[in-house]
């Protein structure tokens, strides 16, 4: 974007910039650094980045066995798409990710407002709703299994003594997905509220002011200059939420290991048990449909975002 | 970009690859030679992380070195399960496996590519000793590559006898005389039949330890379902998911079935709660671990088929220890020192010293203690009368890596039998291509 925007400055304003270097064109390719300067990063990005990427381009091709290959063209896509879990694992993932999207936009402006209105005790507040955000993702997914195991859990035995329902939160095969879901949720709002305080706390008081003198409700104030104005925040945290939601993992995977049965499993786990089960080729052509599939969705938004964000 | 900074980048980067590559290659070549000084040399031992193993490997390690003050072994630890499975392959793969390593025999041996990656251990003096049926589950057409370690055991129905005498029931041999036993335990308020999914693994004893039954309904089964002939949709075969079905569907599993553990389980088992749990019979020893005095309340039957005449016991073959080809001079000698007293007469008493034997041995100079489990009686009966014969797992390659997630379905009432079988039917299609198995 930067390197867009100085584009547009030179051609603009040739007579400034004609005097201080060779000409334009030279001045936008030439570097502050000399060559041997990039060699550590170049290096480490082709060892590390370049290589490894293309090989998996062409082991998502084999049939890989990590003794030995046979290259097999499309046949691992195919198999692929046509493995039943597969499309499950594709619904769930998109729910997954939609949902808990949603609800970290939702409840993480709810909480970025309270946290920034002159509430008792705000500090202390911001901490702990951003503490989730510190703990392992292990380890929240191990202590919620033991927090909501349906006989022993604390969560059903809170329940129960109350006189309600006590539902198998992580065995039944319909809850199983969405309690994972909401533990995800509750994890990841400590940074959405984060990312909301900075973008409200962002907004001139001014215009509360006005509003103010002007005679506006809290609601008319909320929908005309919070929430139009905190749009670049909420644009970071739908985007951010929104990959974090459609590659998740390691929460699913401690919690219910994509069960009971495979109600609960995304493509992430999908991929990781063929890898498990030593299809090297079929698991790396998995991860190249999921690096496909976040980007077509991810680069429309992203742009989408970020075009509302230029309009504002 | 003139061309002169082209190059000078160019340049910059083979150079850096040529860098990295020449200290990768000093980083795994410095490793070859450490533990041969001085006369000394020390190997690695990886077996399973479950305490059970644990138990018998350090006591064994400590007597072999007390037996060999020249050699050192060090324990090393690996993931039970798929998780296992996967960091076996990838370090024999790498050439930076155990100098002996501890794994399951039969199919999942025969996944890690033996002829290339495992010594030939056909000549080792031990060898002419061991029972041939464990012989063909860790060779290939070129060589055998895996000793015994530990015992066979059975793929049964574990019961509380207590229960049983107390409801004045006997032990059936048919599923209809199962089903009415389990009705009966249930007007008695204890739960029937043990199912505990929160490993997922146990979901599959309905389906694998009904193979024996279908061998004895169709002998050749297993080298036709080898060759694609065969399938889980059809019978004999698919009494195993409907028997599942059926346990769900009639209300015979503990209440907690969906979240309860192998522990708990075998816990319920010992304490009365539950009367019947499909198992293998090496659970035994976490019984004699946790509840040491309700093992002897502890009984065997197999899993019931259709027909008195077809209820035979499945046998599953004890895990093999085997020495990857990267292990070569001192510690290859040490390494075949290590499995052949694994295997003496001092291992074995080692072995029964420190574990319970859920079945006989497969090796002629290990023998059972003299007390042993009522249980070992109720296996040796099938042994003896010839009604006993080994898991699919032995005797095909073919295994898919969903069984225990589509029968937690079908266990749990989400499918039933038929798309369950399908379904399995359809996971092993990638095992038997990866594997290069003709007809699939």
């Amino acid at each position: 974007m930067t390197g867009v925007t100085a584009t547009l400055t030179t051609a603009v304003a040739p007579p400034q910039t004609t005097k201080a270097g060779p000409g334009p064109a030279r001045k936008r390719m030439r570097s502050f650094y000399p060559a041997w300067f990039f060699i550590p990063a170049i290096a480490l990005y082709v060892v590390f980045f370049a290589v490894p990427t293309f090989a998996g381009f062409y082991f998502s091709l084999t049939r890989w066995t990590l003794f030995d290959q046979t290259f097999i063209g499309f046949d691992n896509f195919v198999r692929f798409f046509q493995d039943p879990q597969l499309v499950s694992g594709f619904v769930h993932t998109f729910e997954y990710g939609f949902v808990t999207s949603a609800a970290k936009v939702v409840l993480g402006l709810a909480l970025a407002l309270l946290l920034t209105s002159p509430v008792l005790g705000r500090g202390y507040l911001r901490a702990v709703v951003f503490f989730p955000v510190l703990v392992s993702t292990i380890g929240i997914g191990i202590t919620f299994k033991a927090l909501m195991d349906p006989f022993h859990g604390i969560i059903n035995g809170v329940l129960g003594s109350v006189g309600l329902p006590t539902p198998g939160w992580l065995t039944d095969p319909a809850l199983a997905l969405w309690s994972v879901a909401a533990v995800d949720v509750w994890k990841g709002v400590g940074i959405a509220t984060l990312i909301f305080i900075a973008g409200i706390v962002a907004i001139p008081q001014e215009y509360f002011e006005a509003a103010r003198v002007d005679g506006a409700s809290a609601w008319t104030i909320f929908k005309n200059i919070t929430l139009p104005l905190s749009r670049p925040a909420m644009g970071t945290v739908i985007i951010l939420s929104l990959i974090g939601g459609l590659r998740s993992f390691d929460l699913i995977w401690a919690m219910t290991g994509g069960g009971p049965g495979f109600t609960s499993d995304v493509i992430a786990s999908v991929i990781y048990k063929q890898y498990q089960a030593g299809f090297y080729g079929l698991s790396t052509a998995g991860n190249v449909v999921l690096f496909i599939v976040v980007t077509a969705i991810m680069v429309p938004i992203s742009w989408l975002l970020n075009r509302k964000q230029a309009d504002l | 970009m003139s061309a002169r900074s082209l190059t000078t980048r160019l340049l910059a980067i083979g150079g850096a690859t040529v860098l990295i590559g020449g200290l990768a290659a000093c980083s795994s070549g410095g490793s070859a030679d450490t533990g041969s000084g001085g006369g000394k040399v020390t190997i690695t031992y990886l077996a399973d992380n479950a305490e059970a193993t644990a138990a018998t490997a350090k006591p064994l390690i400590a007597a072999f070195e007390k037996a060999n003050p020249d050699i050192t072994v060090k324990f090393d630890t690996k993931p039970q399960g798929t998780d296992g499975d996967n960091l076996v392959k990838t370090r024999l793969s790498t050439g930076e496996m155990a100098d002996v390593f501890n794994y399951n025999s039969g199919s999942l041996m025969q996944a890690l590519n033996p002829d290339n990656t495992l010594v030939d251990l056909s000549k080792e003096s031990w060898a002419k000793d061991v029972d041939p049926q464990f012989t063909k589950v860790v060779s290939t057409d070129n060589g055998m590559y895996g000793a015994p370690f530990g015992t066979s055991f059975g793929g049964a129905v574990l019961y509380n006898k207590k229960v049983y005498a107390d409801l004045g029931l006997s032990v059936p041999t048919t599923w209809a005389d199962f089903i009415s036993n389990s009705e009966k335990i249930k007007d008695a308020g204890i739960a029937p039949i043990i199912q505990t999914y929160g490993d997922t693994w146990t979901s599959q004893l309905f389906v694998l330890g009904d193979f024996a039954n279908i061998t004895a309904q169709q002998k050749n089964w297993a080298t036709q379902y080898t060759k694609h002939k065969e399938s889980y949709a059809d019978q004999p075969a698919l009494a195993g998911f409907q028997h599942l079905q059926e346990g769900k569907d009639k209300d015979l599993y503990n209440e907690d079935y969906a979240s309860a553990t192998q522990a708990n389980g075998l816990k319920m088992l010992a304490d009365g709660k539950g009367a019947q749990y499909p198992m293998l019979t090496n659970a035994i020893s976490a019984i004699q671990q946790d509840s040491p005095d309700a093992v002897n309340d502890i009984g065997a039957f197999a899993l019931p088929a259709e027909n008195a005449d077809d209820t035979n016991l499945t046998i599953w073959e004890p895990n093999g220890l085997y020495i990857p080809k990267t292990t070569t001079g001192d510690k290859l000698a040490a390494a075949k020192k290590f499995i052949a007293f694994a295997n003496s007469s001092d291992g074995c008493k080692v072995q029964n010293d420190t574990g319970t034997p859920g079945g006989p041995y497969v090796i002629s100079t290990c023998t059972l203690p003299d007390s042993v489990p009522p249980m070992i009686g109720d296996l040796q009966k099938y042994l003896d009368d010839g009604k006993a014969s080994p898991a699919l797992e032995f005797l095909s390659p073919i295994k898919g890596p969903n069984l225990e997630k589509i029968c937690v379905q079908v266990g749990s009432g989400i499918t039933n039998a038929a798309k369950g079988a399908d379904q399995y039917d359809d996971d092993v299609v990638q095992q038997a291509q990866q594997l290069g198995i003709k007809g699939w």
